[in-house]
């Protein structure tokens, strides 16, 4: 499954990767009614398991990265699981090996951190909720956590028609 | 159940659908040992029980019913009675001119009613082709383990008393 998506076709091709974050304590599988998602040995927390997904959505609308997808066709959610059957023999990630200039990188963040003038940053500030992850994002030199307010990303343009991708 | 919990502050559920793979079906060795021990605990007091049951087991003491007059069954026919309450159905057989025998109606395999079968002189059961000795109850052929239980009659003047049940020979 290909986690990606143009952020507004009509006016630019940027894309945005919705890459999971695998948080040590995935609030998607917190809220699974089914105790469909599963965080593996390996810290990976897994697409909904197909015999248990009863595709209640659940998950998409709490995952504070908005991570999840409900794939209608399949009746179940499916989200970016690092390619786990790339990772798990070794490889990288798809998405980490296309990717020309290394904004995605398949690397320990000690490895990363000293190649570059950002720091990676793995603590999220959501309202009161404290996100820690497995996946690290790279922030400013100072910043500890990456505070978002959820209400600065709410689209609150016209609702227009906007052409799926895929 | 709380007693085989891990301890743990965690909300129940939180304990019983975990979200990591590895303690989906993590069982400690504390809880094991708390299963074991209680198990047997169980198993323990339960052949109390039995044992127990088996002491106090008294014989059940059974009512003289009359339950036919001894010209009213013709040689080689049947009677249907009650007993020793209204809702445990009997047959009497009359076997040859003075020789009666009665037992228990119910099927010892599934309780189907059983019928005395003139031409081969067997109780049949019809519904899985059970057979018994009009004799004594045996399990002549089917799938009954145990015999027909026997009602133990009397002859009192002209009539035929049942006085007791008899598990089958």
């Amino acid at each position: 499954m290909i986690n990606f998506d143009f952020v507004d076709r009509r006016e630019t091709i940027a894309t945005a990767a919705f890459v999971c974050w695998h948080c040590d304590e995935p609030t998607c599988a917190q809220v699974c009614p089914a105790d469909a998602i599963k965080k593996y040995e390996d810290g990976i927390v897994g697409s909904s398991l197909k015999p248990r997904c009863i595709a209640c959505s659940n998950c998409v609308l709490a995952c504070p990265f908005g991570i999840p997808k409900l794939v209608a066709p399949a009746e179940q959610m499916m989200k970016c699981d690092m390619c786990y059957d790339r990772t798990s023999v070794g490889k990288r990630p798809m998405c980490a090996t296309v990717c020309p200039s290394q904004a995605l990188a398949y690397v320990t963040p000690e490895a990363i951190a000293q190649t570059r003038r950002e720091k990676p940053v793995n603590t999220f500030q959501f309202g009161s909720q404290t996100i820690t992850t497995k996946v690290f994002m790279m922030a400013p030199a100072g910043v500890e956590s990456i505070s978002i307010d959820v209400a600065d990303y709410t689209w609150e343009g016209e609702n227009e028609a906007v052409p799926q991708a895929f | 159940m709380k007693l085989f919990r891990r301890p743990s502050n965690a909300p129940l559920w939180q304990d019983e659908f975990p979200f990591y793979t590895a303690d989906e079906r993590y069982v400690s060795r504390r809880q094991f040992t708390k299963f074991l021990t209680l198990t047997s605990l169980a198993m323990f007091a339960g052949n109390l029980w039995i044992l127990g049951r088996s002491w106090l087991r008294r014989e059940p003491s059974y009512p003289r019913r009359a339950v036919a007059r001894l010209d009213e069954v013709p040689d080689g026919g049947v009677k249907i009675f009650s007993y020793p309450t209204e809702g445990d159905p009997c047959i009497l057989v009359r076997t040859a001119a003075d020789s009666y025998v009665a037992y228990s109606q119910k099927c010892t395999h599934l309780s189907c009613a059983v019928y005395y079968d003139r031409q081969l002189n067997q109780l049949a059961c019809p519904c899985h082709q059970g057979f018994f000795a009009v004799a004594d109850g045996a399990v002549l052929q089917g799938p009954p383990r145990r015999p027909l239980p026997r009602v133990v009659l009397e002859r009192e003047g002209d009539e035929l008393v049942a006085v007791r049940m008899e598990e089958g020979a």
